[in-house]
């Protein structure tokens, strides 16, 4: 029986559990932050010393963790890319700017457990060498904004923030920043401009690498918000029983949301890759299944940027076969692991780890067009390529909406969305081209069926 | 009128300022501020903002363009705001939408931000809100509202209509 496995989520949802400091310090709370700080330096057998900083990002490596906002990179990875000699100060920003269509993990978070992300700031802040660091979060959240103050009021009055940390000599303040509801603001180099006070314009890569060049031009570490809680449970678990949670290259636990046509919509936390993409549609610890009735059409997998999978779709997988090789397997669509490995494996991504269900009563052109103007609204307007082209999809996929379809739209889509796609400065190019180009390339007949009845109409009109 | 900004409300901000080590960091929630107080950003809101911040006026005017949040004109004292995107759509808040502005005498086929001639409502199209599970969703100025149904829609209007 698959179920969710709660580690993040562990408390969140207990009757009495509450967003505030005594609530969080009775389950435990800030304990990873004193062991942290009681950690004294490593001898190795060559004489050499490792810090204890040195040792949490290290295990933050070996955890296996990688981000969960959208990309899938290695924390550790991306921890150690950090500019550490250049005598700037090293900044570090929690991109709370939850946006992706589908997603609504983060909020959980932030709502019922803000203590939780704020310990795995300052842990992370600390391992870092961090003295200064923003929570950025989306303008939508006005309550969120205000719960994560009145908790890091909370802490600077226990001392887990500000000068000399419980007696340590660190020092670390966090201030809350308001996005104001611009979509590009979670590419991280244009939230590092939104927090710059200018519009956020993505940065070109390179050179703007935060870890060497973020924010006012120092290595910046920009980190999602469920990445920064898996750190307390790292540094509490230690590494090793930690990367146990999950699958190989895929550890720990993530929090999905389900969203759409499912009786049971909501989040759950699984343990990476032990769950399939079929039982967290239809199993009833989780989707509960389709309506009745009604019967899978497709499946966006990792927030509405992620390439869509047709219901019956089959993909080749990498499995270890009873003889210990590696031989490349078929699996079905519903038997996919949700992992961020298998995803990629067949095609998509799982993204931000939002799950978004169409039945069969769902026009697919329709899904798309409302895709397409969510990307054209939210295009930043830097680069030519996706500023025309996101709005030329979504007035056609508009246009095929409201009866003056044509045959050859489906080809002209697949057109721009090839030619915005690898032209732009941020991902934000990919993420516009992406579910035109696989809705068109997988829903083609739906496409042109559309397109050609429209014009017989028009036809029939003269 | 001239423009003025209370002095306890000026030392908040001149204490949100703090918190950055360049002052234009703070462009953001300053407006944010100022828009909580006088209901929008005026043409003098963002000159003062400009002085406060050592800017040119260009470069905070540059953010209110951008930002969908900010507003040059005074919103309605009731501000719904339906969620547009997938999850919402497939859940009706299309529908949702619609019933708000013929509720209100709004244009439905509009599809920028409208607000009713008494000033009391703002109907407003926003895209994704972050909180698919509970489709449709409405966030009623600072709440959000989970599963929003037309009667709940009615009660909305209706409350609002009284203030």
């Amino acid at each position: 029986m698959p179920q969710e496995h709660r580690l993040i989520l562990k408390h969140a949802d207990q009757p009495g559990y509450t967003p505030d400091m005594e609530c969080y310090l009775r389950h435990g709370g800030y304990d990873a932050l004193k062991k942290v700080l009681a950690l004294a330096p490593k001898d190795l057998p060559d004489g050499k010393k490792v810090s204890p900083q040195e040792q949490v990002r290290e295990d933050v490596k070996s955890s296996g963790l990688r981000g969960r906002g959208g990309a899938g990179f290695s924390a550790g990875i991306k921890w150690s890319l950090v500019d550490r000699r250049s005598g700037k100060p090293i900044y570090l920003i929690c991109n709370a700017d939850e946006s992706e269509p589908g997603t609504f993990k983060d909020r959980q978070i932030i709502h019922k457990d803000p203590h939780q992300l704020i310990e795995g700031m300052i842990l992370s802040c600390w391992a870092n060498d961090v003295k200064l660091a923003y929570l950025y979060i989306r303008g939508e959240m006005p309550q969120g904004a205000k719960l994560l103050n009145k908790a890091l009021d909370e802490a600077r009055t226990k001392n887990f923030l500000g000068k000399n940390i419980l007696g340590s000599g660190y020092d670390l303040e966090i201030y809350v920043h308001r996005g104001a509801g611009a979509y590009i603001c979670g590419e991280e180099t244009g939230l590092i401009e939104s927090l710059e006070g200018k519009r956020a314009y993505p940065r070109i890569k390179p050179p703007y690498f935060p870890a060497v060049l973020g924010l006012y031009m120092c290595p910046t570490i920009v980190n999602n918000v469920e990445t920064l809680c898996h750190v307390k449970h790292i540094v509490n678990m230690g590494p090793a029983e930690y990367a146990k949670l999950g699958t190989p290259n895929n550890t720990g636990t993530r929090i999905v949301s389900l969203s759409g046509d499912v009786k049971r919509p909501g989040y759950f936390e699984i343990e990476v890759g032990k769950v399939t993409l079929g039982e967290l549609i239809n199993d009833p610890a989780f989707g509960g299944g389709l309506r009745e009735g009604r019967k899978l059409k497709a499946v966006i997998p990792g927030g509405s940027s992620s390439k869509i999978l047709k219901a019956g779709e089959t993909f080749k997988l990498n499995r270890k076969g009873p003889d210990g090789q590696m031989a490349k397997v078929d699996v079905s669509l519903l038997d996919l692991p949700y992992d961020f490995d298998s995803l990629m494996a067949a095609g998509t991504m799982s993204g931000s780890g939002a799950i978004i269900v169409l039945d069969d009563t769902r026009d697919i052109v329709e899904t798309l067009a409302n895709l397409a103007e969510f990307y054209a609204h939210e295009s930043c307007g830097q680069c030519t390529p996706c500023r025309e082209g996101a709005l030329w999809m979504s007035k056609a996929l508009h246009r095929m909406t409201h009866g003056e379809g044509r045959k050859a739209d489906a080809d002209y889509l697949l057109h721009i969305a090839q030619n915005i796609q690898g032209r732009t400065i941020c991902a934000f190019g990919e993420a516009a081209a992406w579910p035109v180009l696989s809705f068109v390339k997988k829903f083609k007949e739906d496409f042109e069926t559309k397109g050609a009845a429209d014009e017989a109409k028009a036809a029939a009109k003269h | 009128m001239t423009f003025a900004v209370p002095a306890n409300l000026e030392a908040q901000l001149d204490e949100l300022v703090t918190h950055y080590p360049q002052k234009r960091s703070a462009s953001l929630m300053l407006l944010h501020a100022l828009q909580e107080h006088f209901g929008y950003i005026s043409r003098d809101a963002v000159e003062w903002t400009a002085r406060k911040l050592g800017l040119q006026p260009i470069n905070v005017y540059e953010l209110v363009t951008f930002y969908p949040m900010f507003r040059q004109e005074p919103l309605g004292k009731t501000h719904i705001k339906v969620c547009r995107t997938l999850s919402c759509a497939l859940a009706g808040s299309g529908e949702l939408r619609t019933h708000f502005c013929s509720k209100l005498g709004l244009d439905a086929h509009k599809h920028a931000a409208q607000t009713t001639p008494d000033g009391k409502f703002t109907v407003e199209f926003v895209e994704c809100l972050a909180d698919c599970g509970n489709a449709p969703v409405v966030l009623l100025n600072e709440d959000l509202l989970p599963k929003v149904t037309p009667a709940q829609a009615d009660e909305i209007v209706a409350k609002g209509k009284s203030k």
